[in-house]
């Protein structure tokens, strides 16, 4: 089944220059596996296509159930450069929480993710 | 202040410059706390700030600091709470001299000392550096620091917790500081009082990781908070988080009992990630920090343990924030009403991009956006409804001629009467043309930077 990302984490995203970076985090820890599995930089990248120019890269935090990417040259020049309202990638984490993943029924009801 | 102390609670009360004003005040009268740090700089605050210092040789810091210290100085002085701000900008001096002498006004001669750091203002250097092949190039990019070398408006170093820790080993209450790094503020306090080794890196990542989670405020302590964010009291009220820290190198995160906001795993994590690059190595001047060592537990109502935290020997290179004047920049918006105020807007955008096209007027870039349908997802917004309130048409150009640029603030408000109907909010008048001063990140070796410490008696 599908499921949207809202239903499994929540995140928060900033700036580093022309980079964005989303921390993704799991909502519960259980569910920690299903974004290693799912959420792969590839994947990403072609969520943040038109947006993001350059290349996505992941880090897993285990520890903290989350996972971070970067988002190479995404914010338009960066910082004052930018002419956008979201120089700053600030929205960036609810953006990747459009995201939605597929989860095999079985593994989703044992999380229980089945309405 | 022999006998080593337990406990040691540092209080953020400015997550940036232009954050909650009686923050700090609340911070101090709202519990007890040994240390109040504050964080009041950004990359571009340094330029405004030497332009500043340009015109009056007694300007180029902080000046909210000023009649914060004014309000709570004199709490701080009778509660022992020692401050460490970099609120000195690029004129250290100037700041601590203000301090001083709104301190003799309060009374307070002979009972305080001010710490004075410096040594991170670089911009009288930076040539003497390029002709001994210190190249400065930028960390992003890999270009030369030559291609802007004409433009550059300041260059300070991010100075560690190392100079924070003398000022309050020679007794300064009060440690003002320019350039220095947001997690420094934290982590000095906690090597002075627990005597923390220079190499202990652990213990320095510890620090800063502490610092890293209060440094921007109330962002750890519910504000900005996605999970559950409805159920979360009272932000009118919000708490700014204090760290509670131990010898050992484990702290608390909490705020003070009374306030709004929360305190939690979820909110703690938040801020864990915020601005992240590679978790394995978080680079600081003091030390490097390993975020995938972190372990969080809930430890009572709106207190978080973090314990597990280790770290690895700093790197021999100082981080250098330069700026740099980069062309300009204007964003001119109109807001469009039902019914079909999308493609209102999108009409009117395509008018003024001939408008400005038949002027010749050129530009490195022209961005529209259209709040309300697309302006922070884009296209994963998906398809607008067609029967949207109402639409604003935001449009920005940025390029080196200052003039293209002012002639453009001149083209928004006569869509008004010449383009698509239903059109208002132009009650702010023409956009104003900025100055973009961009940001050169670069590194440069320690051995090259020495800080300063001053410490002034009031």
């Amino acid at each position: 089944m599908r499921i949207p990302l809202t239903k499994l984490a929540h995140a928060r995203s900033g700036d580093k220059g022309d980079t964005a970076n989303v921390g993704l985090i799991a909502l519960r820890d259980e569910y920690y596996p299903l974004l290693v599995r799912e959420v792969t930089a590839a994947r990403v990248k072609e969520h943040f296509r038109g947006i993001c120019q350059g290349a996505v890269e992941r880090f897993e935090l285990p520890n903290l159930r989350a996972l971070n990417f970067l988002l190479h040259e995404s914010l338009g020049g960066g910082g004052t450069l930018s002419l956008m309202t979201d120089a700053q990638g600030k929205t960036f984490s609810t953006a990747l929480l459009r995201l939605t993943i597929n989860v095999p029924d079985e593994e989703a009801r044992a999380l229980g993710l089945s309405e | 202040m022999n006998g080593m102390r337990e406990l040691i609670r540092v209080a953020c009360g400015q997550g940036f410059w232009g954050d909650m004003l009686d923050a700090p005040v609340r911070q101090v009268e709202g519990g007890p706390i040994d240390y109040l740090m504050l964080d009041y700089l950004a990359e571009v605050t340094m330029s405004i700030m030497q332009k500043q210092r340009a015109r009056d040789p007694l300007l180029g810091y902080a000046r909210d600091f000023v009649p914060l210290m004014r309000e709570i100085l004199p709490a701080c002085v009778a509660r022992n709470i020692r401050v460490t701000a970099n609120a000195g900008g690029v004129n250290p001096p100037a700041c601590a001299a203000a301090v001083r002498d709104v301190a003799r006004e309060l009374g307070l001669a002979g009972r305080l000392q001010i710490g004075i750091v410096t040594g991170d203002d670089i911009l009288e250097r930076l040539d003497d550096f390029l002709a001994r092949g210190i190249e400065l190039r930028n960390m992003d990019t890999g270009a030369l620091l030559a291609t802007v070398r004409d433009r550059i408006q300041s260059a300070n170093v991010y100075l560690g917790a190392q100079p924070i820790v003398e000022a309050l080993q020679r007794g300064a209450d009060v440690v003002v500081t320019g350039r220095a790094t947001d997690t420094g503020l934290t982590l000095a306090p906690l090597i002075h009082e627990f005597d923390w080794r220079a190499d202990d890196w652990d213990r320095l990542a510890a620090g800063t990781i502490a610092g890293h989670i209060i440094e921007c405020g109330a962002q750890c302590s519910g504000g900005n908070c996605q999970y559950e964010w409805q159920a979360i009291p009272d932000l009118a009220n919000v708490g700014y988080p204090i760290v509670e820290a131990s010898p050992d190198g484990t702290f608390v995160v909490t705020k003070h009992a009374g306030t709004g906001g929360r305190v939690s795993v979820p909110s703690v994590k938040e801020q864990l990630v915020y601005e992240m690059g590679d978790p394995h190595e978080y680079i600081t001047p003091d030390c490097v920090a390993d975020f995938t060592t972190i372990q969080l537990e809930a430890a009572g109502p709106d207190r978080v343990r973090v314990f597990g935290i280790r770290g690895r020997a700093a790197t021999e290179f100082y981080k250098v924030s330069i700026s740099y004047a980069a062309g300009f920049k204007a964003v001119g918006t109109l807001v469009y009403s039902w019914p079909d105020a999308y493609a209102k807007a999108q009409a009117a955008d395509k008018i003024l991009r001939a408008r400005l096209e038949r002027l010749g007027l050129r530009f490195d870039q022209i961005l529209t956006e259209f709040v309300g349908a697309n302006a922070t997802h884009g296209a994963l917004a998906g398809e607008s409804s067609p029967d949207l309130a109402e639409v604003q048409l935001r449009v920005g150009v940025r390029g080196p001629d200052r003039a293209a640029v002012e002639r453009f603030t001149k083209e928004i408000a006569p869509l008004i009467l010449t383009g698509p109907p239903g059109v208002t909010g132009f009650a702010g008048g023409r956009p104003k043309v900025e100055e973009i001063v961009a940001y050169w990140p670069a590194l440069i070796p320690k051995s090259e930077i020495a800080p300063r410490v001053e410490v002034l008696a009031v």
